[in-house]
């Protein structure tokens, strides 16, 4: 699933910035954008003022994001301080400006034969599988989530998958399910392994989720992270290596890839 | 209008071989990337005679103002831009400049001679930042290899031949006299400089490919010197490139000698920085 990008980058308008947890949710305004993103899309953003080199001389290229919701022309995107460039982006409030471009890249696509959707994330992995969420309640089946995070502050983004039935589990047990998202993910295909999983997180986390899956034949389609310098394809920059032979952009040819065309997903 | 190698062009500006692919960018931005084209001409990312997967990943790090790459040029083959690329990029608003590279003079001239068939093609652009397979060293660093290279292929092409230089030799201006020297149409220059990177906590090569091409902000006064000390020894048409970001960047380039300007990284950070660019550069050049 792929809506077309207007061409170039747009001045945006940041109208809140909320934190939520552990995190940092932006909401932006984007009257000139697509008005339906397909879930698991992406945006290259990056700040109007002051990018181009902070203390430690970054953030000089954009960075990519999920949106998280795209309703009446407001777009909101979700991130956790991790290197400059998202410290710069969460120091935003209201009024601040933006540069983005989007949205980019080929998103989910949503079940067919029978299957039940089963959504399976965790961390900063949240947007796309919430925005997937959003689109297969409006087509009338709220789907089931897993989610994992690592303690309280972070499981607290699980809000944020609204239009879902999410069960969360936290690596230190202070909330949910102590363990692994995948022991969660493990019990729903237990229970019916009639499905389809969407999956979208850190790399141990995807990868765990689709050696599972390959496991119990469950197809999925996973949303790949890889450092990015364009997001449209121009830098060759952001690759993986397929199963068959040679590699793919994850900007263009993903980031949702099924995870059979994998051998594995890449550490970074 | 103006004039280049005999190629007509809507503005000075271009882009750099290999940071803007026209056909990824037609997926993710549709027909309005024709109507709206950033660059009065394209130049395609280099081409070998055999396809190559690249580098292994992370093949990308951010450096201060700046970027290191270690792509590795991937390309489908000559075979396979003739069959696949090139029906897509003829279909682009402007001129096409197709980018070849090859390690041994025979390579190179299989590659010329297929390109300059193409009607589709409007120059040729050759990378020389590539070992000779014999020697192991950058034909485009030693002004003697590189025009044996030239002198091997310039009779094959009856289409502009514009040299490509890389900055990472000890005399560029020799090295661009050589290619004046056995008949070149034009060179450009900067290509990327030679750089590492070492991973944050593990001190070891952070890049897949091991070292990689430093671009962007941060070689901008480089290219300044570099096409300055070239325009000073040669008389052929100078294609300007490395760090340019706005009109002013381009008029500085312009300046010390270049004829047209390409934009590189740039790109990634803003995909119409081309088309901006060329705006910007117009209004400065019509209030001086
Ligand atoms: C399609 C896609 C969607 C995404 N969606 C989201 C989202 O919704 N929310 C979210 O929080 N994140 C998301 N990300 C990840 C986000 O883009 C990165 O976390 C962000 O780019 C980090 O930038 P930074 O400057 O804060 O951190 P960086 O300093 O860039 O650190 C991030 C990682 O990059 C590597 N790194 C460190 N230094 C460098 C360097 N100098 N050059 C290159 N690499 C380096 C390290 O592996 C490090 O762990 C998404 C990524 C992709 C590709
Ligand atoms: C990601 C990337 C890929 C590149 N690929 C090629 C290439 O295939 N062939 C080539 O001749 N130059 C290549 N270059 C070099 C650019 O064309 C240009 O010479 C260089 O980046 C300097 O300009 P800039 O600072 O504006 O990027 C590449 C540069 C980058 C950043
Ligand atoms: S990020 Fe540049 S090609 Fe994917």
């Amino acid at each position: 699933m792929r809506t077309l990008a207007p061409l170039g980058r747009r001045r945006v308008l940041v109208s809140r910035g909320d934190d939520v947890g552990a995190y940092r949710v932006l909401q932006v305004a984007d009257p000139q954008g697509p008005p339906l993103p397909a879930a698991g899309q992406f945006y290259m953003l990056a700040t109007v003022a002051r990018w181009g080199g902070g203390d430690d001389e970054r953030p000089y290229l954009p960075r990519a994001f999920s949106f998280l919701s795209a309703r009446r022309g407001k777009l909101s995107f979700m991130f956790e301080d991790v290197g400059p460039g998202t410290r710069r982006l969460a120091e935003l409030d209201a009024g601040e400006e933006l540069w983005l471009t989007g949205p980019l890249g080929a998103g989910f696509r949503t079940p067919h034969d029978g299957r039940r959707a089963l959504l399976a994330g965790g961390g900063v992995g949240v947007p796309p599988l919430a925005a997937l969420a959003t689109v297969l309640s409006s087509h009338g089946t709220r789907p089931t989530a897993v989610l994992g995070f690592r303690d309280e502050h972070h499981a607290a983004g699980a809000v944020l998958l609204e239009d879902a039935d999410a069960t969360v589990a936290t690596d230190d047990g202070s909330v949910g399910h102590h363990g692994l998202v995948t022991e969660l993910l493990a019990a729903e295909l237990a229970r019916d392994a009639h499905a389809v999983v969407y999956s979208c997180g850190p790399p141990g986390m995807l990868e765990a989720v689709r050696a599972l899956c390959a496991e119990h034949d469950v197809p999925a389609q996973l949303a790949l992270e890889a450092g990015m310098a364009c997001g449209f394809g121009a830098c060759y920059g952001c690759v993986v290596p397929l199963r068959e032979g040679g590699y793919v952009r994850v900007c263009v040819d993903g980031p949702v890839i099924d995870a059979a065309r994998l051998d594995g997903v890449p550490a970074h | 209008m103006i004039e280049f190698c005999g190629l007509q062009l809507q503005h000075p500006i271009v882009n750099g071989s290999g940071t803007f692919d026209a056909i990824a960018a037609r997926r993710a931005f549709g027909d309005a990337l024709l109507a709206d084209f950033p660059f009065s001409a394209f130049v395609s990312k280099t081409i070998t005679l055999q396809p190559r997967a690249g580098n292994p990943p992370p093949r990308l790090w951010e450096a201060q103002a700046g970027m290191i790459n270690s792509i590795g040029l991937p390309n489908r083959g000559l075979e396979g831009y003739l069959e696949y690329d090139l029906p897509q990029l003829a279909q682009l608003p402007v001129p096409l400049i197709t980018n070849v590279m090859g390690s041994s003079e025979d390579e190179v001239a299989r590659l010329v001679e297929a390109i300059d068939e193409r009607d589709e093609v409007a120059a040729i652009e050759l990378n020389v930042s590539c070992p000779n397979v014999r020697t192991g060293l950058d034909i485009g660093a030693d002004p003697r290899s590189l025009a044996a290279l030239v002198r091997a292929v310039r009779p094959l092409a009856r289409k502009p031949l514009i040299v490509k230089l890389t900055p990472n030799t000890a005399d560029v201006a020799a090295v661009a006299a050589a290619a004046e020297g056995e008949g070149a149409d034009a060179v450009s220059l900067i290509n990327t400089l030679r750089a590492t990177a070492l991973a944050p906590s593990a001190k070891r090569p952070w890049l897949g490919g091991g070292t990689g091409g430093l671009s962007g902000a941060a070689i901008r006064n480089v290219a300044l010197s570099q096409v300055a000390a070239v325009a000073g020894r040669i008389s052929l048409p100078i294609i300007g490139m490395g760090g340019i970001a706005s009109g002013t960047h381009a008029v500085d380039l312009i300046s010390v000698g270049a004829a047209l300007v390409a934009v590189g990284t740039e790109n990634f950070r803003d995909p119409c920085a081309g088309s901006r660019i060329a705006s910007e550069l117009k209004s400065l050049q019509i209030r001086h």
